[in-house]
């Protein structure tokens, strides 16, 4: 066997209060996909961070090619061969394609050469895009594919990808796929960050385990199932949600030809949305990121108003209602947003208890806050949802995020809810806990409340929901029982491949 | 190296800790201003902070201390409400103005009139014209998204053109031989804002301050709408999902700070200055910002530093006519208390860790 091309040895990383990485060790070899997989939180970034020349390891060492590589910012780690394509895009809206990927360049070529190199890398990586589009035209897929090309110019020997499906319909995941397994088959080694385990299993030869910063196992996902590869993840058995039947009941929430202007001048608007859940039911809403998750939420929660009828409440009219008022009639939400929408960092949980409870709790009268209540409640949200905080006076910035979101969803679960809207209400939660969220928005349901998920995990939907329906671009597709799509018919659901024939289309060079 | 690095929690040690040593900082600071300027550091510092309360003049002072201190802390506690809440009022300056003006025109109405009413309707008039003042920049803010820190900026410059013009002309005294000037209120007993209990410097102002205090304590720590207020300055987003207008909050902030001010206004004009004249506003209007965040936004915070704020001036005043210090020193000491003040802010927020260089 020949020297790996990256040997990691030890690697540790402490910041104030956590270890990042505890003594990590693998090798990565030439030619390799290779899995970085574990839980929000068990060191991943950090790990790739300390790679890519960002941070520097407290002790140990890494080599590459038998040679000792420490690389002191990104461009030395640039320089030696590895490439990194972010999890959250860093492109101007307002260039074009060319111009983006000229600026992240040290000596960027004639704009004309590059545009034809970046044709040529497009090309032949099956990665169809136009070096003249405006990024800001760009599906997410698209505008990935633009750091990925970004990367691919550098012809790196390592290719680091940080959870790059997050943002991807199905279809685009096996575009994206086949341009990995054609880079793997040059020579090119990836190391693959994601705690997708299905797609692990796909595309990786070889997986390390990270939990709480340490290295806790390594394994061939082909021939590891995804329930061991979770239980390394977690170091804890799952416990999958039960769900219950339920019968066709009353009609709770009904939103009809909803249609509302982006608050944000970047925003998705809505475009004629219509639905209905009935109590005891829950509503899965998939799509990728960016499609109107946003808006549908505030337009539900009442933070974007609308016309009184578009939004039906058990037959009244409350489109034009505040989130007080919905709060009133029994509507809750919980946003996305954890700090800054759902909850106020620098506030307390007991004030951040009375940010959406103070209606249904009663915590106010005539206007003069009952502290003692509001501690009170929010004390009753830590111990229902195991908040690991320790104390309700502590500021919500400074809890983890997914103990946050714990406390996020209880506040609302515990005001038992006629209609409860969720987005994301498992994001960057580790599994267990994300096993309880989703069994207490189940237990809400099977109490008889309407539940709206919108999610972009769909195993997630696929898991909880009764109903089925995908955003693209603002518009809601058909809704279909959940039971029995398949990923294709998702797949069409949520919008199809983006850009699939896109080089087709107007080219000018 | 030194690192800064985020508290996970705002540290209340340091948010208590910050105004002392930030007068300390201004003081050492001052000191040195001082020597360079060829004054003896410490007695200039003495004559500042010791004199005023504890000197051989100390009871002439002292009352000052009030005086002065009186509507600082009036105008700070509005101020404090739209700041916690993002709303920046910078006219506040403005408002004191047209306070003044509308109170004491409405009191120059009933002259030589004597009526015990008179005096709460100039009260009243007085917090109407810096209500009205502060809702220019507070309705462009919410109907066409104006800036509210330049136009209410701006309406101090046009507030002061309207003092001058008032002065010279609707509001001059026609007994007064041609000088610019109102009527002196001390000569007229039911306008008067005489001094509550002698030799404390006690007025109605000093009263409406403390009161405010109070109101300010309890709006902020026990009512919703305080709540809302500090929500709304921490995360905006969020305080719309909690069900916040916030058009009404700016209305509100802006109102509050608005007729606050103009009550500083009148019961300084009727009291203390005596007169509506060309200059009778000695930019209170806009020392009360400083004073707001020296006190932290905290109401009892601002009474603090209110006082520390016009003991100050009381200071400088002493040091300018004994040892002739020049009046700019004074300002840039009060200038230095409020930068050290925000810079020493940080530790709130981070600590600071000196890291050895290479372990980074």
């Amino acid at each position: 066997m020949t020297a790996p091309l990256l040997s990691i040895q030890g690697l540790t990383k402490a910041y104030p209060g956590v270890i990042a990485n505890d003594d990590v060790s693998f090798d990565i070899a030439e030619g390799q996909v290779h899995a970085l997989l574990g839980e929000n939180g068990a060191g991943k970034s950090t790990l790739v961070k300390m790679i890519y020349g960002l941070v520097k390891p407290d002790s140990g060492q890494m080599t590459w090619r038998g040679a000792e590589f420490a690389p002191a910012e990104p461009r030395a780690a640039r320089a030696a061969g590895v490439a990194m394509v972010f999890q959250h895009f860093s492109l101007f809206d307002a260039l074009n394609v060319a111009e983006n990927v000229a600026l992240g360049m040290e000596n960027p070529p004639a704009m004309r050469d590059l545009a034809a190199r970046i044709k040529d890398v497009s090309e032949n990586y099956g990665l169809p895009l136009d070096p003249f589009r405006t990024v800001g035209d760009l599906s997410a897929g698209e505008r990935q594919r633009v750091e990925i090309i970004r990367c691919l110019l550098q012809d790196p020997k390592l290719l680091i990808m940080d959870e790059p499906t997050s943002v991807l319909t199905p279809q685009e995941v096996e575009i994206l796929f086949q341009t990995l397994r054609k880079l793997k088959s040059e020579g090119t080694s990836i190391l693959y960050i994601s705690h997708k385990l299905e797609e692990i299993r796909n595309l990786c030869d070889h997986a390390t385990i990270l939990r709480l910063g340490k290295n806790v196992g390594e394994c061939v996902p082909a021939e590891t199932s995804a329930r061991q590869m979770a239980e390394l993840m977690v170091g804890d058995t799952l416990q999958t949600p039960t769900r219950t039947a339920k019968s066709g009941g009353e009609i709770m929430l009904k939103v009809q030809s909803l249609t509302a202007k982006s608050a944000n001048p970047f925003g998705t608007s809505l475009k004629d949305i219509s639905f209905t859940v009935r109590s005891g039911e829950i509503l899965g809403l998939g799509g990728v990121a960016g499609n109107g998750q946003d808006e549908l939420l505030a337009a539900l929660s009442g933070e974007l108003l609308t016309s009184p009828n578009t939004v039906i409440i058990r037959g009244k009219a409350t489109g034009h209602l505040g989130p007080n008022q919905r709060r009133g009639i029994g509507t809750l939400a919980a946003p996305e947003e954890r700090l800054g929408h759902a909850a106020a960092p620098n506030m307390s949980l007991v004030e951040n208890a009375l940010l959406t409870g103070s209606i249904r709790q009663g915590l106010t009268k005539k206007g003069f806050v009952n502290w003692k209540d509001t501690t009170q409640f929010a004390e009753d949200i830590i111990k229902a949802f195991d908040v690991r905080t320790p104390g309700s006076d502590r500021a919500a910035r400074s809890l983890s995020g997914g103990n946050l979101q714990k406390f996020v969803i209880g506040r609302e679960v515990l005001q038992d809810p006629d209609v409860l809207i969720v987005n994301q209400p498992t994001w960057g939660v580790d599994a267990a806990a994300a096993a309880a969220i989703r069994q207490a928005l189940l237990d809400l349901a099977a109490n008889g409340a309407a539940v709206v998920v919108i999610s972009q995990d769909l195993d997630e939907l696929m898991e909880i929901s009764d109903n089925f329906g995908a955003l693209n671009e603002g518009r809601l597709s058909n809704i279909c029982p959940a039971a029995g799509l398949t990923i294709d018919e998702i797949g069409l659901m949520m919008g199809g491949a983006h850009g699939l024939d896109a080089p087709t289309q107007e080219v000018r060079a | 190296m030194i690192h800064l690095e985020k508290r996970p929690q705002p540290s209340r040690a340091w948010a208590l800790m910050t105004p002392v040593i930030a007068v300390i900082v201004t003081m050492i600071a001052g000191g040195l201003l001082f020597a360079a300027l060829g004054k003896n550091p410490i007695e200039a510092i003495r004559t500042i902070f010791y004199d005023p309360l504890f000197g051989e003049f100390s009871f002439y002072y002292r009352p000052q201390l009030l005086v002065k201190g009186g509507p600082l802390i009036l105008i700070a506690i509005g101020l404090s409400l739209g700041f916690r809440a993002g709303i920046w009022n910078i006219g506040a300056e403005g408002q004191y103005i047209v306070g003044a003006i509308c109170g004491a025109a409405a009191g120059l109405a009933f002259y030589p009139m004597e009526s015990i009413v008179i005096f709460p309707l100039m009260i009243f008039f007085g917090a109407l014209g810096g209500l009205i003042w502060a809702m220019i920049p507070a309705l462009l803010k919410v109907k066409f998204g104006t800036n509210e820190i330049l136009v209410s900026l701006m309406l101090v410059y046009v507030a002061e053109q309207l003092l001058a013009s008032m002065s010279l002309g609707l509001l001059k005294n026609p007994e007064g031989f041609g000088f610019p000037g109102s009527r002196n209120f001390q000569s007229y007993d039911s306008a008067h804002n005489a001094e509550l209990i002698t030799g404390t410097g006690m007025h109605w102002g000093v009263v409406a301050a403390f009161i405010a205090v109070i109101f300010s304590y309890i709006l902020l720590n026990k009512h919703i709408l305080g709540y809302n207020i500090r929500l709304t300055g921490e995360a905006p987003r969020a305080a719309r999902f909690g069900g916040v207008n916030p058009t009404r909050l700016v209305l509100f902030c802006m109102g509050a700070s608005g007729a606050l001010a103009g009550l500083a206004g009148l019961f300084e004009v009727a009291g203390p200055a005596g007169q509506v004249s060309i200059d009778f506003n000695v930019g209170y209007g806009f020392t009360a910002i400083i004073v707001a965040f020296l006190g932290r936004l905290h109401p009892v915070g601002i009474l603090l530093a209110g006082l520390l704020m016009a003991l100050t001036y009381i200071g400088g005043d002493i040091a300018q006519s004994s040892l002739s210090l020049p009046s700019a020193a004074i300002q840039v000491f009060q200038g230095m208390l409020l930068f050290f003040l925000l810079a020493l802010d940080v530790l709130t927020n981070f600590r600071i860790r000196f890291a050895t260089k290479g372990a980074a």
